[in-house]
C-alpha cells in the first residue's frame, strides 16, 4: 500500500467513515478517493452530470447510428477480388437526402443548444443568498490561499465547507484571484472548473449535500510545480465545522517548551513569506501557518503533514517538490530541530 | 490529354539528376524551386519531427505510466510536453499538409509549377530554420542564466506566465521567435496555393471541375492567412512585452491575460481545422478511388467546407468557458461551436454515401481512411459533448480534452497522412510501398491509437488534469495510465515499421507504373515520378474525373455533371 493511503487510515478521523455514497463503488476498489465528475457531492456538480448523461445519450445514438451504417457499407459493398473489371454504377448526389441530413442536425443542435444554455444562466446567474459562506482564494505558485472575511480566518490549501441541505440552504460563494499567474480551481465532486487569473477577479459556488473529504487540484498549467497544487475541500456538518472555525479563529498556540522555535522563526527568514498569528510574523508570500498541524498535507498534499516531514520540508522543500518557491535555509540542525518542533505546536 | 514525349525535341534533357555526386545531388535540393521537391522536402522534415516529436511523446507517457515516478523532473516534463505540442503542430501538422499541397495542386490542375515557384523555396526554408530555431533552445534557450534549456509554458504559453518575472532565460523567446519565423513560412505557402489555384488551371478545369483535394487546400490556405496573422501579431506582442517594456499581458503593470487567451485561440481553433482540412482532402481522393465511385455530392462537400472554415472563425472562445466570460458569451460560442457539426456531419454523410454501393478495395491507403472516418465521428461527438459550456466546465483542460484533441489530431489527421503517404507515395517516388508492412503498420497503430486515446477519456471524466508531471496513487488513475502509456509503446512500433516501410520501399519497392490505383486525376496521367514539367502538354479537361471520362469513353462524366 501507498505511504499516502496508510497515512490517510492511520489518520483515521471520522472523515474518513463518511465515504458519500456516490463513490462507495470505489471504495470497494480499494482506499482510494476518486475525483470522479460522475459521483457528484454537491449542486452544480450534479446538474452538470445530468445534463452530462443527456447528451452522452444523444451523441451514443448519433455513434450507434452513424457508426452502424459506416459497419454495413464497409461489410455489405466490400469488392471482389475476382470482380476487379466492371465499375459499380456512378452517382453523383442526391440534392433529397442532402438536405435530409442537413435538417436534422440542426434540429439536435437546437435542442442541445437550448438545454445547455438554460443550465449556463441558472449557475453562472445563480444569485447569492444571505445564508451563504463567502470564502476568498487566492492561487499562489503552488498553493491555495483561503480566506474568510466575515469569519477572519486565513488558511491554505485546505477548504472547509459547511454542509448545505435542501430546506435551508448554506452554499458557499468563492471569489477566485490570482497572486501570480493562472491557476484553475477543480474539485470534480463539487463543481466545474474556474480559472483564477491575475487582474481579473472570478467567482465559482458550492453547494455541497454530502460531507466528506473532496479531492481536486489546479487545473491550469502554473509552472514548475502544477502538478504538485493540490485541493482538499473538507465538507463539514455544522458541529464540526464550527468547532473548527472556532479553532481558526484563535491566534497561534504559544507553547513556552517550544520558546526556541518561535524565536528561530521570528528571526530568520521564515516571517518574511509566512503568518503566524500572535507572532511578530505576518508574511503573505507564503501560506499561513497559525493553525498549521490542522492540516494534514504539507506543500498543498506535496507530502502528509507528519513531524518528521516538516522537519524534511524545512531542509530542503526542493525535495519534495523541486521548484516551489520556498529555498532550502540552510539552517542548522539545532534551528530545524527548534523551528520543528515549535511548528509541531501550532494546531 | 498529355502525352511523355518532350514538346521540346529530345536534344535537350530536362531530367535531371543522374550520374551526379552526392554533393551536386544535395546541391540540387537545397536549390530547388520545383514543387515536387519542396513537396517532398516538406514532407521529410514533417516525418523527421514527426519521430522526434513522437519520442517525447513517449517519454511523456513512460513518465506518467506509474504515479508518483521520479523518472523525469517536474520541469524537464514541462520541457518534454511543450516541445511535443509545439512540435507536432507547427513542425509536424503544418509542413506535413503543405508539402502534400505543395507536390499535389499543381499536378491535379495541370499546371507545370506552383504560381511562385521560388516564393515556395522561400517560404519552405523558413519554416525549416523556424524549426531549428525552437529546437536551438535546448542550447541556447538558457541566454545569460545559465545552460540551455528548451520552453516549458505549454504550447499555449499562456500569460503572464510567460512574462520575464515567471519566465527568464531565452527559451520562451526562441519559442515566440521560432513561431513567427515559420508562421511567415506558412503564410507564403498559402498565398502561393491561393493564387495557383486562381491562376494555373489548366483548359476546361472550372473551378466546379476543381478535384476536391485542391478545392480544400485552397479553402484551407485561405483560413491560414486569417488564422497565423494573430498568432504573429501575438507573438510580436510578447516579445514587446519581454523586451521594450511592453504591457500587452503584464497583469502586474494592468495588461491583460485574458486578451493573449482570446489572441491564441482565435488562431488556434481554427488552426485545427487548417490542420483537419487536408485531412478530408485526402480522404476526399482516397475513399471514391477505393469505392470505384464518384464522389457523392460534390457542391455539398466544397460548400461544407467553405462553411466550416467560416464558422471555425466564430468559436475560439470554447476554449475559454472556464475563464470567467459573462453566461451570455458562453452561450453565444456554445451555439456557434455546435453549429460547426452540421457542416461536417455532411462530410461524414457524404463519405458514407460515397462507399454506399461501390465496390470497395481494402488497400493500405483505404484501411487508414476507413479507420479514419469513425475515429473522426468520435472525435466530433466528443467535439460536442466539450461544447457543452456546463459539461465543458468539468472537462475542460483535463484528459477528456487530451483524448478528444487528439482524436482529432492522430485519429484523422494523422490517419489521413498515412492515407496520403500510402497512396502518392507511387507517384513520388515510382515504386509502391511494402503492401505487407503497410498492413502491420495500419493495424499496430490502430490497436495503439485506440488503446492509449479511448482511455485517455476515461481519465479525464475521473478528474485527471493535463499538463502534471506525476499524480497521486490514491486517485484510481493508476491502471487507465498505465493502459494508456502501453499504446503508445505499440503506436511508437507502428510508426518505426512506417519509416523502415519509407526507406526499403524507395530501394525494394514494386514498380508503380503511372497509375497504380486505376485512378481518376490528373497527377496519375503523368509518370511517376513525374517529370521537371510535370505534362509535356498541357491537358485539357471536360469533368472532375477526366481519367474516368478518358478511361470510360462510353460513359463519360461530363454527361452527367451539372
Amino acid at each position: 500500500m501507498h505511504p499516502m493511503a496508510t497515512v490517510s487510515v492511520s489518520l483515521c478521523s471520522p472523515l474518513l467513515l463518511r465515504v458519500p455514497r456516490g463513490v462507495l463503488w470505489i471504495a470497494a476498489i480499494g482506499q482510494q478517493a476518486v475525483p470522479s465528475t460522475l459521483a457528484p457531492a454537491s449542486t452544480p456538480a450534479h446538474e452538470i452530470k445530468t445534463l452530462a448523461l443527456f447528451t452522452l445519450s444523444i451523441t451514443g445514438a448519433i455513434f450507434f447510428v452513424v457508426g452502424g451504417l459506416l459497419t454495413y457499407a464497409i461489410i455489405k459493398y466490400r469488392g471482389k477480388d475476382t470482380d476487379r473489371l466492371s465499375e459499380p454504377p456512378q452517382i453523383y448526389g442526391s440534392t433529397q437526402i442532402e438536405l435530409a441530413w442537413t435538417v436534422i442536425p440542426i434540429l439536435i443542435v437546437i435542442v442541445l443548444f437550448l438545454t445547455t444554455a438554460r443550465l449556463i444562466f441558472a449557475i453562472q446567474d445563480a444569485p447569492e443568498p444571505d445564508s451563504a459562506l463567502e470564502v476568498t482564494v487566492t492561487g499562489h505558485q503552488f498553493w491555495w490561499e483561503f480566506r474568510y472575511p466575515k469569519l477572519g480566518i486565513d488558511t491554505a490549501n485546505e477548504l472547509h465547507v459547511p454542509l448545505s441541505n435542501e430546506q435551508a440552504p448554506i452554499p458557499t460563494y468563492l471569489a477566485l484571484l490570482s497572486a501570480d499567474v493562472d491557476h484553475s480551481f477543480w474539485v470534480p465532486q463539487l463543481a466545474g472548473k474556474t480559472d483564477l487569473i491575475p487582474n481579473h477577479p472570478n467567482a465559482s459556488w458550492i453547494n455541497p449535500l454530502r460531507p466528506g473529504l473532496y479531492l481536486g487540484q489546479c487545473a491550469q498549467f502554473c509552472g514548475a510545480q502544477h502538478a504538485l497544487m493540490l485541493l482538499r475541500v473538507y465538507v463539514d456538518t455544522p458541529d464540526q465545522f464550527s468547532v473548527w472555525v472556532k479553532n481558526q479563529q484563535q491566534p497561534a498556540i504559544q507553547d513556552p517548551r517550544a520558546e526556541a522555535g518561535r524565536r528561530v522563526f521570528e528571526t530568520e527568514a521564515c516571517m518574511n513569506c509566512h503568518t503566524i498569528k500572535g507572532t511578530v510574523a505576518t508574511g503573505r508570500f507564503g501560506p499561513d501557518l497559525t493553525h498549521l498541524m490542522s492540516r494534514e498535507t504539507l506543500g498543498a498534499g506535496a507530502a502528509p503533514n507528519t513531524v518528521q516531514n516538516v522537519r524534511e520540508w524545512i531542509k530542503d522543500p526542493g525535495d519534495f517538490k523541486s521548484g516551489c518557491l520556498m529555498p532550502a535555509m540552510q539552517l542548522s540542525d539545532q534551528q530545524i530541530d527548534q523551528l520543528t518542533d515549535y511548528l509541531s505546536t501550532l494546531r | 490529354m498529355s502525352e511523355n514525349s518532350l514538346p521540346l525535341g529530345s536534344s535537350i534533357d530536362l531530367t535531371s539528376s543522374h550520374g551526379h555526386t552526392f554533393l551536386e545531388a544535395l546541391h540540387e535540393w537545397v536549390v530547388t524551386v520545383d514543387h515536387k521537391r519542396l513537396g517532398i522536402l516538406y514532407i521529410l522534415y514533417g516525418l523527421f519531427f514527426l519521430l522526434v516529436g513522437g519520442a517525447e511523446a513517449v517519454a511523456i507517457r513512460i513518465q506518467l505510466a506509474v504515479p508518483k515516478n521520479q523518472l523525469i523532473s517536474a520541469q524537464v516534463y514541462n520541457r518534454i510536453f511543450t516541445m511535443h505540442g509545439t512540435t507536432m503542430v507547427f513542425l509536424v501538422g503544418m509542413t506535413i499538409i503543405f508539402g502534400f499541397a505543395n507536390y499535389l495542386v499543381p499536378l491535379q490542375i495541370g499546371a507545370r509549377d506552383m504560381a511562385f515557384p521560388r516564393l515556395n523555396a522561400f517560404s519552405f526554408w523558413l519554416t525549416a530554420f523556424g524549426g531549428m530555431l525552437l529546437y536551438y533552445s535546448f542550447i541556447g534557450g538558457g541566454g545569460l542564466y545559465g545552460f540551455g534549456n528548451a520552453p516549458d509554458v505549454g504550447w499555449f504559453a499562456y500569460a503572464p506566465l510567460t512574462a520575464r518575472a515567471f519566465s527568464p532565460g531565452h527559451a520562451t523567446d526562441y519559442w515566440a521567435l521560432a513561431l513567427i519565423v515559420t508562421g511567415f513560412g506558412t503564410l507564403g505557402t498559402a498565398i502561393n496555393i491561393i493564387a495557383t489555384v486562381f491562376s494555373m488551371r489548366c483548359k476546361g478545369m472550372t473551378m466546379m471541375r476543381l478535384p476536391l483535394f485542391s478545392w480544400l487546400m485552397l479553402v484551407d490556405s485561405g483560413l491560414t492567412l486569417v488564422t497565423i496573422t494573430p498568432l504573429t501579431a501575438a507573438q510580436i506582442m510578447l516579445l514587446v512585452d519581454r523586451y521594450l517594456g511592453g504591457h500587452f499581458f503584464d497583469t502586474q503593470a494592468g495588461g491583460s491575460a485574458v486578451v493573449w487567451m482570446h489572441f491564441f485561440w482565435i488562431f488556434g481553433h481554427p488552426e485545427v481545422y487548417v490542420l483537419v482540412l487536408p485531412a478530408f482532402a485526402i480522404a476526399n481522393e482516397v475513399i471514391p478511388v477505393f469505392s470505384r465511385k464518384a464522389i457523392f455530392g460534390y457542391p455539398a462537400m466544397v460548400a461544407a467546407s467553405v462553411g466550416i472554415a467560416f464558422i471555425s472563425l466564430s468559436v475560439w472562445a470554447h476554449h475559454m468557458f472556464t475563464v470567467g466570460m459573462t453566461s451570455f458569451s458562453n452561450a453565444f460560442f456554445v451555439l456557434s461551436t455546435e453549429l460547426v457539426g452540421i457542416p461536417t456531419g455532411i462530410k461524414i454523410f457524404n463519405w458514407l454515401a460515397t462507399i454506399w454501393g461501390g465496390k470497395i478495395r481494402f488497400a493500405t491507403p483505404m484501411l487508414f481512411c476507413l479507420a479514419f472516418l469513425f475515429q473522426f465521428l468520435i472525435a466530433g461527438l466528443t467535439g460536442i459533448m466539450l461544447s457543452i459550456a456546463p459539461w465543458n466546465w468539468q472537462l475542460h483542460n483535463s484528459y477528456f480534452v487530451i483524448a478528444h484533441f487528439h482524436y482529432v489530431l492522430v485519429g484523422a489527421i494523422v490517419f489521413c497522412i498515412f492515407a496520403g503517404i500510402y497512396y502518392w507515395y507511387p507517384k513520388a517516388t515510382g515504386r509502391l510501398l511494402n503492401d505487407r508492412l503497410g498492413k502491420w503498420h495500419f493495424w499496430l497503430f490502430l490497436i495503439g491509437f485506440h488503446v492509449t486515446f479511448d482511455t485517455m477519456h476515461f481519465l479525464g471524466i475521473l478528474g485527471m488534469p493535463r499538463s502534471i508531471y506525476t499524480y497521486e496513487p490514491d486517485r484510481g488513475w493508476d491502471t487507465l495510465n498505465l493502459v494508456t502509456s502501453l499504446g503508445g509503446i505499440i503506436q511508437a512500433i507502428a510508426v518505426l515499421i512506417f519509416a523502415f516501410n519509407l526507406v526499403w520501399s524507395y530501394f525494394h519497392g514494386e514498380a508503380a507504373g503511372n497509375d497504380p490505383w486505376d485512378a481518376w486525376t490528373l497527377e496519375w496521367d503523368t509518370a511517376s515520378p513525374p517529370p521537371l514539367y510535370n505534362f509535356a502538354r498541357d491537358p485539357v479537361v471536360r469533368s472532375r474525373r477526366p481519367l474516368w471520362d478518358l478511361k470510360h469513353p462510353e460513359d463519360p462524366d461530363w454527361e452527367y455533371e451539372g
